[in-house]
């Protein structure tokens, strides 16, 4: 794996060393290592030329760009009305118990964080949860356990 | 009772003699006035919700005199019980490269930007290799223009267009105070148009069809069709291209359980119209306009849930830069929890109404202005289950 420094060279070159390539590289980093570390956004301040205030500034303005250790995998679970209506609270309720975690925690191992989000935009087959960047529609406790079940099974093989 | 709701099938409409490659090609044929006067003439207002008029819009941005100019598509949908722009992109996104291309030809713009939720990066993929081809095309027509993918981070005030900008510029998504507007200062402070995905495919179909065609659906204050989201108490959730102009008792005759209570007609942002108000309530520009959130209640539902929710989403989407909207969105969600226990009394609800007639006066931007929609129709209407 690439150290940080190295990362966010690169991130630095392909999107180019100007302020408007913030966040593509803010990005780029969460998507390797789930969140912003100090290292990274001191990285990234000497890579653009900007204030470490400013990069922290804009990162920590974004929901998606988090400034705190993340597990592998992000569960955001949507938590607007018509999911609430149809059901996120049992969603919510039986991934806790099975990760183990309240919403806005992330598990021991480091591989899951549960975290509730305003509305994905699914609202017509609530309730509804991203992991990562994967759509998880027409969700039912059930079947939200099962699918987090399937990224725990992938860990193990990787 | 009678329906005359008018379903209609222009934005997903496939057409394989005429394609949306087709219609850039001979479109850019035609002089860029003659353009804009289509769309000036069809009526085409912007389907984002605030509902300036796209022939406008494009014809300013046309008149100002810069080297550089920009198009952008605002693909940042985020406003609670709308979810129609994630379906065009999904199924017909070569219609939106085409309206960005004819707009760039029309105000002299050689790069066009889409800028996507964060929530919609499973979209990435296929958005950037349907991007790669549309682009060669371009190239191989001679079109001088570029489309680019940018990626939103979760935030709802970036669908805020000048807020857009400040985050493509890599900044905080904090708007911009307005003048100027984006078509003299937009992206990177230059001559802007921003549109959102249904109104650049509705260009894209207007140069296709013609401005009659498209002038013909609807009313007079409200041209053409739009795509709802359909979602909450209803046994046909999803998405609908719809006549504008439809009274609401036969939008509910259409979609409704039987059981409906209130619709929040155009999101957390807009207006909860009861049952008693669906037989005078027009769904359009001269009644309740809406980017086409349509979210259903039965009886069943508790409005003060409803309005909790929303105050909540607000609380935590508001960018917090001015007073009026990081402190009202707080007091409003503090006020009414205070009210339902007990520890305010009743009369308390008309102090926080006064407080959303000053975030509609004092806050900087749509977010603000517009969280005294559903908290005075929902306060109006539902007092007593705000109450007790």
């Amino acid at each position: 794996m690439l150290t940080t420094e190295a990362l966010v060279k690169e991130l630095v070159e392909k999107n180019g060393k100007t302020r408007n390539s913030l966040m593509p590289v803010l990005q780029g980093i969460v998507q390797k290592e789930h969140y912003l570390s100090e290292e990274a956004l001191l990285s990234v301040a000497r890579e653009l030329d900007l204030s470490a205030a400013d990069v922290y500034g804009t990162a920590s303005f974004y929901t998606f760009l988090d400034t705190v250790p993340r597990g592998k995998n992000i569960i955001r679970v949507c938590k607007t009305i018509t999911c609430h209506m149809k059901g996120k609270d049992e969603v919510i309720k039986v991934l806790s118990n099975a990760l183990k975690v309240k919403v806005g925690e992330t598990t021991h191992d480091k591989k899951f964080t549960l975290l509730t989000a305003n509305c994905l935009g699914w609202c017509h087959k609530g309730p509804v949860m991203l992991v990562n960047d994967e759509i998880y529609p027409d969700l039912t406790p059930q079947k939200a356990l099962e699918i987090i079940e399937e990224y725990a099974k992938e860990e193990k093989k990787a | 009772m009678e329906n005359n709701l008018k379903k209609v099938d222009i934005i997903f409409e496939i057409d394989d003699k005429c394609t949306p490659l087709d219609v850039v090609v001979k479109t850019l044929k035609r002089p860029a006035d003659e353009i804009i006067l289509d769309l000036i003439d069809s009526g085409l207002k912007g389907r984002g919700g605030a509902g300036f008029p796209t022939g406008l819009k494009w014809k300013f941005a046309r008149n100002e005199d810069s080297d550089v100019k920009y198009v952008i598509c605002n693909a940042d949908e985020g406003e609670p019980g709308t979810f129609k722009d994630r379906e065009i992109l999904d199924r017909v996104p070569e219609k939106i490269f085409t309206g960005m291309a004819i707009c760039g030809y029309v105000v002299g713009a050689k790069e066009g930007y889409i800028y996507l939720r964060g929530e919609y990066n499973f979209l990435l993929k296929p958005l950037t290799k349907k991007l790669e081809e549309y682009n060669l095309f371009l190239k191989k027509n001679n079109i001088d223009f570029n489309i680019y993918l940018k990626s939103g981070s979760g935030a709802y005030v970036c669908g805020e267009e000048s807020a857009l900008f400040e985050s493509m510029e890599g900044k905080r998504g904090e708007p911009r105070n307005k003048p100027p507007y984006p078509t003299v200062a937009g992206y990177n402070s230059k001559p802007t148009v921003i549109n959102n995905v249904e109104t650049l495919v509705y260009t894209t179909m207007i140069c296709r069809i013609g401005p009659e065609k498209f002038r013909e659906l609807g009313t007079k204050d409200s041209r053409g069709s739009k795509v709802f989201s359909v979602s909450g108490d209803t046994p046909v959730p999803g998405i609908y291209e719809l006549e504008l102009g439809m009274p609401l008792h036969e939008f509910v005759n259409e979609f409704g359980d039987g059981d409906v209570k209130a619709v929040q007609v155009g999101g957390a942002s807009g207006h909860c119209v009861p049952r008693k108000k669906f037989n005078d309530t027009i769904i359009g520009f001269e009644g309740i306009p809406t980017g086409g959130s349509m979210m259903i209640f039965n009886s069943s539902r508790s409005m003060y849930n409803v309005l909790h929710d929303y105050l909540e989403f607000f609380a935590e989407e508001s960018c917090g830069q001015c007073t009026p909207c990081r402190v009202g969105c707080q007091q409003l969600l503090k006020g009414i929890e205070a009210v339902k226990k007990g520890e305010r009394s009743p009369a308390y609800l008309d102090d926080l109404k006064k407080l959303t007639g000053t975030m509609k006066i004092a806050a900087k931007c749509g977010l603000g202005q517009s969280v005294g929609n559903p908290f005075n129709s929902i306060i109006d209407n539902f007092r007593e289950e705000i109450i007790y």
